[in-house]
């Protein structure tokens, strides 16, 4: 066997003039004026609570647009939603984070973070690889080990009345399986924190800032990788060294971005996951009481939990200008994804407005639908029922402390960041 | 009635051998399949129909009296 040589430069080499090609735009900030016509998802407005700004855009609009960002539209139909995410040929996954910065073109079809930034044909081989150790059955061997961290993280909380349900539980629980699944360190929790917020909430920091910040995440993933080049293990990250496509190994910036793609996608969304059901369920007692009897119920629940308060918002690039669905799409326009929408729409769901947690038609979208269905599906929601089913053995009962405590993350990925629960 | 799965659709979200294991089973990329001929028996009519109702691709054909 050769010498795996591939990581010797660290990935800022490869920047020309230290600085990536692409195109960047002015940064505006600030409160929105209409959301029909000014629409940002960063703002703290949309974080607190975006449904009632989606369901008024989806009737009034029902595709808002924006001039932040470059230009962006954001559909709010299920079947819009749908038809994109469908269309590959026109709308581009080469940047999934809606930015001031869109990279050149000529990173399709692979993009930074294969598969997730790719478009086909690259994408299907780069997700081929990906998908045999994210079945269902391959997390099913995850389960013991994450059923067994979740009760370390409630004995944790032992003795007090309040207790922070998603800094204290929800976050870590991902943090731990993705560290097993990539062989990272375990006790990283507060810098992996960091990466995934500098990448999903970062968005409108100055670009040198948060080129900075990519800097960080790419040198960790570098050493990690460094480190299992000099001692392979049974792992991700040793799977995707050893990983050929047409009979070549992977390129370094591929075995790095699909880490990358791991790390932020793999955490946040099932952080928020987690935590949205939590604050349903201290906020909703009459739904915690009848899951608390009714345990075979979780599942069905679990999935309204996900229809409802789907974390994952995702971004495509036009490709050419079009007229699409009544508006004028412009090459390089943003299209945000936005899934939460979706999935509150009333055309596609009955009572789509209320959360039913014995809901048995559920065909959302928090998944995302077509060739980039979240590739850790199956992985999401393993976590996201060992997490509720062993808070509820061990907390049946537990009220919001303060709800005007809860705080949510603004951007792509929405969920609690602080949820104060009172215990008992 | 029997069960089938659109090749070209299923994206393996998995529902269907969620909701409905003694009919469906998934592949090695997790993609869904059907186990043996598809025949749904009397007793699993509703399972194949919960199924093919929270296929978010819509990929699960139920053939009625087959």
């Amino acid at each position: 066997m050769t010498v795996d040589d591939r990581f010797t430069e660290d990935f800022r080499v490869a920047r020309k003039d230290g600085r990536p090609s692409g195109t960047r735009n002015e940064i505006v900030t600030g409160p929105v004026s209409d959301w029909a016509t000014d629409f940002s998802h960063l703002e703290p407005e949309w974080a607190a609570d975006p449904y009632p700004i989606q369901d008024d855009l989806r009737r009034r609009c029902p595709i808002a647009r924006t001039e932040r960002f470059g230009g962006g539209w954001l559909p709010t139909r299920y079947e819009d939603v749908a038809a994109i995410a469908y269309d590959t040929e026109r709308f581009s996954s080469r940047s999934i984070i809606m930015s001031n910065f869109r990279p050149p073109r000529e990173i399709a079809p692979i993009g930074t973070a294969p598969p997730i930034s790719s478009d086909p044909p690259f994408h299907q081989h780069a997700r081929r690889l990906l998908l045999p150790a994210f079945t269902k059955t391959a997390v099913s061997r995850l389960e013991p080990a994450t059923r067994a961290y979740c009760h370390a993280l409630i004995d944790a909380l032992d003795g007090q009345d309040v207790v922070d349900a998603a800094r204290d539980y929800a976050q870590h629980i991902p943090v731990r399986v993705i560290a097993d699944l990539l062989g990272l360190p375990k006790e990283e929790g507060p810098r992996f924190r960091e990466f995934v917020e500098s990448t999903l909430e970062g968005v409108n920091l100055p670009p040198d800032e948060r080129l900075a910040r990519m800097d960080r995440l790419f040198d960790y993933l570098l050493a990690q990788i460094r480190d299992h080049v000099e001692s392979p293990r049974d792992d991700l990250t040793t799977y995707l060294l050893n990983a050929e496509l047409g009979g070549r190994r992977l390129d370094p910036s591929h075995v790095a971005g699909t880490m990358a793609l791991l790390l932020i996608a793999g955490i946040d969304t099932t952080w928020s996951a987690i935590g949205a059901s939590l604050w349903h369920l201290a906020g909703t007692p009459a739904d915690r009481e009848r899951l608390v009897a009714e345990r075979g119920l979780l599942p069905t629940a679990m999935e309204e939990f996900l229809r409802a308060y789907a974390p994952v918002t995702m971004a495509r690039l036009v490709k050419e200008d079009m007229h699409w669905q009544g508006v004028d799409m412009k090459a390089e326009d943003w299209v945000l994804l936005s899934f939460p929408a979706a999935n509150r729409d009333p055309a596609q769901f009955d009572r789509a407005d209320e959360v039913l947690i014995d809901r048995e038609v559920n065909r959302h979208a928090a998944f995302g639908l077509g060739v980039h269905r979240c590739v850790g599906s199956h992985l999401a929601r393993m976590e996201l029922r060992v997490a509720l089913e062993v808070w509820l053995e061990r907390i049946p009962v537990f009220t919001l402390a303060d709800p005007d405590a809860v705080t949510w993350a603004a951007g792509q990925v929405r969920g609690p960041r602080t949820l104060p629960v009172r215990v008992g | 009635m029997k069960v089938q799965i659109d090749a070209g659709r299923c994206q393996g979200h998995g529902r269907c051998y969620d909701l409905a294991p003694g009919l469906f089973g998934d592949d090695d990329e997790g993609f869904g399949k059907v186990l043996g001929d598809g025949a749904v028996p009397p007793e699993e009519e509703q399972e194949a129909r919960r199924a093919a109702a929270n296929c978010p691709e819509r990929a699960i054909r139920l053939a009625e009296g087959a």
